[in-house]
């Protein structure tokens, strides 16, 4: 019989104020196997984990329920506790009482009972509790950063400094991410490319980083410590050895008219190409879909023009092996798709743009080499209408239901710039609330308005209609002076929500990292740890957790680095001790459990089992326990119950069941 | 709403895979988002360490209704646990039915981490499911009872 | 209950619309084509619901300027959609009159120089029921 410890959190109010403790210390008192049980205001604080500690060794305790938050908070809290007063962690139970209890009953009574029950089942558990020791595993002492924007870009640099091997995967043909698109960055107005070009190279040049450009990741395999990833590396059909970066062919190539992803299809470029002239690495890649030697068979100007003859037209994809200890996502975002906005013209008019486009427009790089200019008709806007939160704080499942956060900001950097660089444009922005949260943010936002007279009105805009002319009438309200707008631009620019990259999804379900409803990468902590992913040894940098501007994200990048570095430093993790295990007695060697597992940890071994005085040989599985999850597939399959999951053993859950059905 | 003791209160096991469900959970309390106080989780490492024998034992002891949350499909932490939990749900329902325990007291709902609104309204709408149906007693062993 | 809880009840009722979710954008008030001609402007009558201040939405002129465009329906991005709300209030006009329905008689002493015909002909179309 065990001695069990009963040890109740009043969590400030935060139980106590729904849950009367002192009754469920009463009740509980008088479990089977239950020799103590007290309350305390705060059991995870020093204070209170003492007041185990002390329980455990004046009453020969050996098994502790508390009663707290979610074993998800401080289930290792307590059994490191346990596990300093002497007995073995995986002795102690916790049952959920505040998010699973007070959080969300408010009849006292009713939650007491609740309480009462969970903590109950919490005991009949520890009641089958049998000590449990972790194995232990290597670390692969190297990191995969997927994304090569200023979040995995500033992610590698940190955990290189730091000595350790990084890998970058960059599904473009160059790392820079959405910052090289940009022109210049709030609340400094520095230029983008300035201060991101530094650290492109400074990655690119580090002894401790790769970087796999043009490439994809494939598969992920294994688990913390011991990442088995598949790199497909596509095809360049440019020999990365030879290629000096000239340009040469970039030159000649006769075919021109493929919209250019970087300016976002505002100009056309080449078949083969570089995405813009800083691009890391230096080599072009040959779109396959447009050049017309790899379609039709003839041309090979290209490979003419190459003096270095780097031009390879049989080259393969090729997938790279690589094992990694730590994997960061870093896979940043996209805008939104405007298809569902049509009262703001997106499609009918060229001089509706995203801010996006209008970056590009005002980049002296891009294709109007930074002149302000209609793309319908060259011609310089005289009136320019920002309208913001297209897409964003919708919930009418048109767009999006959060806010983008950064549109706030990069429209007053917009607004400004216009109307510094061209003092005769009027510029008037239609807003919902303007949000500037940041240091030297809203500062920023007010310039735009005091010094450089933008014109802001509060409402959003209803419609902007084309005209015959060629202008736009935007339709909006201004809703303190309760006055109709119908106001003639010239020019109008779209704040479009934020998304994440669509590559996320499929990259999450391969690294069974847990996304929200809008493709955001889950935290595995809102507050207490925002960087990590629930998987272990999978973390988060950048936009891919949620919207955030270039300085929060490179806050993050250097947070995930630090969390890489942790987890690379040591040289043995502890695994997880609940694992499957097998009665040889009782299996028959059907080979069930090892179809089901996913982890290929079960194998079959001829043994020779004396079964009551028998002993004959017998065909019996394995488990692999470096290998075992504790996904418990197995045990359920198992036809003839030989197969059981320590820690959460049959009997154990049905002892649950049968406590919380009494 | 007050409480009234007259009123049938059903018993309900609610599964939960720790990786999704069991945190969607924990997500609808920090949130402060109701469910009635008759649903009771146990946490298990995958939807797939549930065993057909826990739900029948649930409701031999007298549970009214018995819930399953996994991870959405393709989500799995474990990547199929999932895929085995709701093949072996289906038959069991489709058997438990035969036998006269109504569809409607049991159930399978995958519910992700970042769920906690789906969590609520699922355990909402499964008690008022369980509410409807009245007290269970087609599989109830009697000597269980107190 | 008090009367007007009781009315702005049926209102959100009839409407389907929850007002709690509006965020004061303004889009359905800058696309409200009669917008000149209301005393209490679409935006505002979201306001109304929830203050229970539906005696002032049952008498202003607004409830018999809206043209049932559904501009704002199409566009408001909170699903609050104040057009039903205009609709609902009207509705509920009708339906103090002891009648859930507009007769083709009656029309005729509907009609005057302010009234737009749209809306007689979508009144008519909704309230035959």
């Amino acid at each position: 019989m065990q001695r069990i410890g009963v040890f109740v959190c009043h969590c400030g109010s935060n139980i106590a104020a729904t849950v009367d403790v002192k009754k469920v210390v009463e009740v509980i008192g008088m479990e089977p196997g239950v020799v103590y049980a007290e309350d305390y205001q705060y059991m995870c604080s020093e204070a209170g984990q003492e007041k185990i500690a002390a329980a455990i060794k004046e009453k020969n305790l050996t098994g502790v329920v508390v009663c707290s938050c979610s074993p998800r908070m401080h289930e290792t809290t307590f059994r490191k506790c346990a596990e300093k007063a002497g007995i073995n962690p995986y002795m102690v139970e916790i049952a959920n009482i505040r998010e699973q209890c007070s959080w969300i009953h408010k009849d006292m009574e009713e939650a007491t009972k609740k309480a009462v029950i969970l903590a109950r089942a919490a005991v009949a558990k520890v009641n089958l509790n049998t000590p449990l020791q972790p194995g232990e595993s290597r670390v692969t002492k190297r990191a995969l950063v997927i994304g090569g924007g200023i979040a995995g870009i500033q992610t590698a640099l940190d955990i290189a400094d730091a000595g350790y091997e990084v890998d970058i995967v960059e599904k473009t043909p160059s790392i820079g991410g959405r910052m090289s698109q940009l022109d210049k960055t709030f609340p400094t107005l520095d230029c983008s490319a300035c201060i991101l070009t530094p650290k492109m190279v400074d990655a690119a040049a580090h002894d401790k980083i790769k970087i796999y450009s043009y490439s994809e990741v494939e598969n992920v395999s294994g688990f913390v410590g011991d990442f088995t990833v598949d790199i497909r590396k596509k095809a360049r059909y440019v020999d990365m050895d030879k290629c000096t970066g000239c340009g040469a062919c970039q030159e000649k190539c006769p075919s021109k008219k493929t919209p250019s992803e970087f300016n976002r299809g505002l100009n056309t470029r080449s078949a083969i190409y570089t995405p813009f002239a800083q691009a890391i690495p230096n080599v072009p890649v040959i779109d396959p879909n447009a050049c017309i030697k790899l379609k039709t068979g003839k041309c090979g100007v290209c490979s003419k023009v190459c003096q270095a003859g780097a031009i390879d037209y049989e080259q393969k994809d090729e997938i790279i092996t690589e094992k990694y200890g730590a994997i960061v996502v870093a896979t940043g975002f996209d805008i939104i798709k405007l298809d569902n906005y049509d009262e703001y013209a997106y499609s009918q008019s060229k001089d509706v743009v995203t801010s996006l486009e209008l970056e590009r427009i005002m980049n002296a790089a891009g294709p109007t080499k930074g002149h302000l200019e209609r793309l319908s008709d060259g011609k310089a806007p005289k009136n320019i209408v920002f309208i913001q939160c297209v897409g964003s704080r919708c919930s009418d499942n048109r767009g999006k239901s959060y806010c983008s956060k950064i549109c706030c900001m990069y429209t007053a950097k917009h607004a400004m710039l216009i109307r510094d660089k061209y003092p005769d444009t009027n510029v008037t922005v239609f807003y919902i609330d303007v949000r500037t949260p940041g240091k030297n943010f809203d500062e920023f936002y007010r310039r735009a308005v005091e010094e450089y007279h933008v014109n802001y009105i509060k409402g959003q805009v209803g419609k902007v209609a084309p005209q015959p002319d060629g202008t736009l009438m935007v339709h909006g309200v201004d809703l303190i002076d309760g006055k109709q707008i119908k106001m003639e631009a010239d020019m109008v620019v779209l704040a479009a929500a934020i998304e994440p990259d669509p590559t996320v999804r499929k990259l999450a379900t391969m690294l069974t990292a847990s996304i929200d409803t809008n493709n955001f990468l889950t935290e595995a902590h809102a507050k207490l740890r925002p960087v990590e992913s629930p998987t272990a040894g999978v973390f988060l940098s950048g936009v891919s957790q949620g919207p955030k501007d270039i300085p929060e994200t490179v806050s993050q990048a250097g947070a995930a680095a630090v969390k890489v570095v942790g987890l690379l430093a040591k040289d043995k993790l502890l695994t997880n001790p609940c694992t499957a295990q097998s009665d040889e007695l009782l299996c028959n060697g059907c080979s069930t459990c090892a179809n089901v597992c996913p982890y290929g940890a079960i194998s079959y071994e001829d043994k020779l089992i004396n079964d009551h005085g028998i002993r004959e040989t017998r065909r019996v599985a394995q488990v692999n326990t470096a290998l075992c999850h504790g996904c418990g597939a197995c045990t359920v399959a198992c036809p003839s119950g030989a197969m059981d999951l320590q820690g959460f053993s049959n009997r154990q859950i049905i002892a649950e069941v049968d406590a919380i059905c009494r | 709403m007050p409480i009234n003791n007259e009123e049938f209160r059903p018993k309900i096991v609610a599964f939960c895979c720790n990786w999704c469900s069991y945190a969607g959970a924990d997500l609808a309390g920090s949130s402060r988002l109701a469910y009635p106080a008759d649903v009771k989780i146990i946490r298990v490492p995958c939807s797939c360490r549930v065993n057909p024998m826990f739900i029948l034992r649930a409701f031999e002891k007298g549970a009214d209704g018995v819930i399953m949350c996994g991870c959405h499909p393709g989500d799995c932490h474990y990547s199929t646990g999932n895929y085995y939990a709701r093949r072996r749900m289906t038959l069991l329902f489709s058997m438990l039915d035969y036998i006269g325990v109504e569809q409607g007291r049991t159930r399978v709902e995958w519910v992700s981490a970042a769920e906690g609104v789906k969590f609520s309204t699922t355990m909402n709408e499964f008690v008022e499911k369980i509410r409807s149906l009245g007290k269970n007693v087609r599989l109830e062993d009697l000597r269980c009872r107190n | 209950m008090d009367k007007s809880v009781k009315q702005a009840e049926l209102i959100r009722e009839i409407s389907g619309v929850n007002p709690y979710k509006c965020m004061k954008c303004g889009k359905c008030s800058a696309s409200c084509p009669s917008y000149d001609e209301m005393d209490i402007k679409p935006h505002q009558f979201v306001s109304y619901v929830i203050n229970e201040d539906i005696e002032s939405l049952v008498n202003s002129k607004s409830l018999w300027k809206c043209l049932s465009c559904f501009a704002c329906v199409e566009r408001c991005p909170r699903d609050v959609k104040p057009g039903k709300l205009v609709d609902a209030a009207r509705q509920a006009v009708v339906r103090q009159r002891g009648e859930d329905y507009l007769l083709a008689d009656e029309i005729p002493e509907l009609i005057d120089d302010e009234t737009p015909q749209q809306l007689l002909v979508s009144a008519f179309r909704k309230y035959r029921r």
